[in-house]
């Protein structure tokens, strides 16, 4: 039978004389992440069909940036994953150059490392405070999540001027120095953060209630995660081994000595655990990163950043975000705008999976599953 | 010690010693606390921004280094900012903006319109509590209300505004030695000239008496 949205609720016969409900998960269910909605049918309390519904926060952004030129789009791409405002700048940046054939001096690749790992931490310790926040322990994991958030929050204003809407990439570089004291302040409060991925871990990682909520749960096998074109964490966690960092090498990265953690079942647990790991290893690229930047200039002498004119071409840029593979297409007719602007984002490949993770899972889990693939919905929808 | 619940005992071991520490912790080295918030205000890092305002120096009138050019008001990615370039009494534009707009509810604080300024004239404030009760009208901003001095911009951002400071001197210093040269080439030709011209009438003069020669 067809699914309905519009017409709830008591549907077919489940053969057992007992019939299957519909469900309307959201939009704006406390512990979904935005404006998703998800039409789910049940039997009993188990999922026999799940229908994502999305483009509630669709802003148009991809047709608006055919419309003005290459440097305006560079503040919209803040708002795509709204969590990790960098990343996002750095994407579209690092496939602009491409675009235009731009090199990016050495301080500045130094500079964009250390921000965009600043980045991941923020995202990853967000990312735990929420999952437990989908799991109803809203509270204390949120609460210190967000206090070790916040304090990256502040170095990032100090830097960019704005916490969250950053637009601070530039092409061929970025948009200013460090002030005097960031980079000493940073240094030390990074010394600081393995001990509070230590106190996470005490709080969580052995949590007989949490172990029972994530062990098991949805496991997604490393064929499906590649069939379904998974990637970041949620791939990782199904044991593949894929990180953007290590496969494109671009930026400095092939200098900095990291490893890519794995998963072995793909459950909900792995990809919970691989956050941990990798917020470790940002630490790990942060600390060489403060140990080996050099002096020069921050943004390459030859780029134009106002009525820059790429050559008539086409170039897919893409970078490993903190949510999986951040890509952007664009076709240039050599004007001073964009003829084609394609955003890749990883949130949206991610969740093509969530129906196939959901089936056979009881309706609790659903918004642990949701949670651990990690979506926010500026990207999803754009 | 692992027996069935242990983990959260751990668990609960750290919330404890969280709360607990929180009344020792007097440094607040490693906790945030909250900020009371109007009575208490954060002191703002240098950088913050929210909206941009134009600068003057000495007269808001005479003073302002806008000239409308218009560059911000073209690439403003959400085109909020509305200029009018000022005439004269003869009708000639002047370069100086009659109108200047900025409807911040539409403004996002992106900072590209002080990027793309060739006159170091519009900047980003850090002000905020912006809220009105009306909905439209308050929130375009003019030119009076926009137009703040590099005093202003010193206190809230000094780094960066004696940086432009020293941008707009040297720029200033390299226009006046330009004109200076440009005068004593000016001098130099003259004096050039002058010299060619007081050549070619002594030649003309020294020519002069051969011609009642020829008449005659």
């Amino acid at each position: 039978m067809s699914f309905d949205p519009h017409t709830s609720s008591l549907s077919e016969d489940n053969g057992a004389g007992a019939q299957t409900l519909d469900v309307s998960l959201g939009p704006q269910h406390p512990s979904t992440h935005g404006v998703f909605r998800m039409n789910v049918r049940l039997d009993g309390e188990t999922i026999v069909k799940l229908q994502p519904v999305f483009g509630y926060l669709h802003r148009n952004h991809e047709k608006l940036a055919e419309k003005m030129s290459w440097l305006a789009s560079m503040p919209y791409t803040d708002r795509l994953d709204y969590l990790c405002p960098i990343t996002n700048n750095w994407a579209y940046a690092v496939a602009v150059e491409k675009l235009a054939g731009l090199e990016v001096p050495e301080r500045a690749e130094y500079i964009r490392v250390i921000v965009g790992e600043l980045t991941r931490l923020a995202n990853h310790t967000a990312f735990l405070g929420f999952l437990l926040g989908d799991m109803g322990g809203w509270g204390s994991a949120l609460m210190y999540a967000f206090r070790e958030r916040e304090k990256i929050l502040d170095l990032f204003e100090a830097l960019t001027g704005a916490r969250m809407m950053t637009n601070y990439m530039r092409f061929g570089g970025v948009r200013c120095d460090l002030p005097t004291g960031w980079l000493e302040k940073t240094r030390a409060y990074i010394e600081t953060f393995p001990a509070f991925l230590d106190e996470m871990e005490q709080l969580l990682t052995g949590n007989e209630i949490l172990l029972a909520r994530l062990q098991g749960v949805a496991p997604l096998s490393a064929e499906r995660a590649i069939n379904g074109g998974l990637s970041g964490p949620v791939l990782r966690a199904s044991g593949v081994d894929y990180d953007i960092r290590k496969v494109d090498g671009y930026g400095i990265y092939p200098r900095l000595n990291f490893r890519v953690p794995r998963g072995t079942v793909g459950d909900c647990f792995d990809r919970f655990m691989i956050r941990l790991l990798e917020a470790r290893e940002s630490i790990k690229l942060l600390q060489q990163a403060f140990a080996q930047i050099p002096a020069g200039p921050i943004v390459n002498p030859a780029a134009k950043q106002r009525g820059i004119k790429p050559p008539a071409g086409e170039a897919y840029g893409r970078i490993e975000s903190p949510k999986g593979e951040l890509g952007f297409h664009l076709i240039s007719e050599g004007g001073e705008k964009p003829y084609r602007y394609h955003v890749r984002p990883p949130s949206l490949i991610n969740l093509t999976l969530l129906e196939e993770m959901c089936i056979g899972s009881k309706i609790a889990d659903v918004m642990v599953i949701l949670g651990s693939i990690d979506i926010v919905l500026g990207e999803v929808d754009r | 010690m692992n027996f069935p619940g242990s983990g959260i005992i751990k668990g609960m071991v750290v919330t404890a010693r969280n709360m607990i520490g929180s009344y020792f912790d007097r440094a607040h080295a490693k906790r945030l606390t909250t900020e009371q918030y109007p009575e208490e205000r954060p002191k703002l890092p240098e950088a913050s921004r929210s909206f941009p305002f134009l600068i003057f120096d000495g007269d808001p009138e005479t003073g302002i280094r806008c000239t409308s050019c218009k560059i911000c008001e073209k690439e403003c990615p959400p085109q909020c900012i509305y200029i009018v370039q000022d005439r004269d009494a003869a009708g000639k534009p002047i370069r100086r903006p009659k109108v200047f707009n900025i409807d911040i509810s539409v403004c996002m604080g992106c900072q590209i319109c002080v990027e793309v300024c060739p006159f170091e004239s519009i900047r980003m404030d850090n002000i905020y509590e912006m809220s009105s009760y009306d909905r439209f009208g308050s929130l375009v901003v003019t030119k009076q209300q926009l137009l703040k001095s590099n005093e202003y911009y010193h206190s809230i951002n000094h780094t960066e505004a004696a940086a432009t400071d020293a941008r707009i001197e040297a720029a200033r210093k390299k226009k006046e030695a330009a004109a200076k040269v440009a005068a004593e080439k000016a001098v130099a030709a003259k004096a050039a000239k002058a010299a060619e011209e007081k050549a070619a009438a002594e030649k003309a003069e020294a020519e002069k008496p051969s011609q009642p020669e020829q008449a005659a």
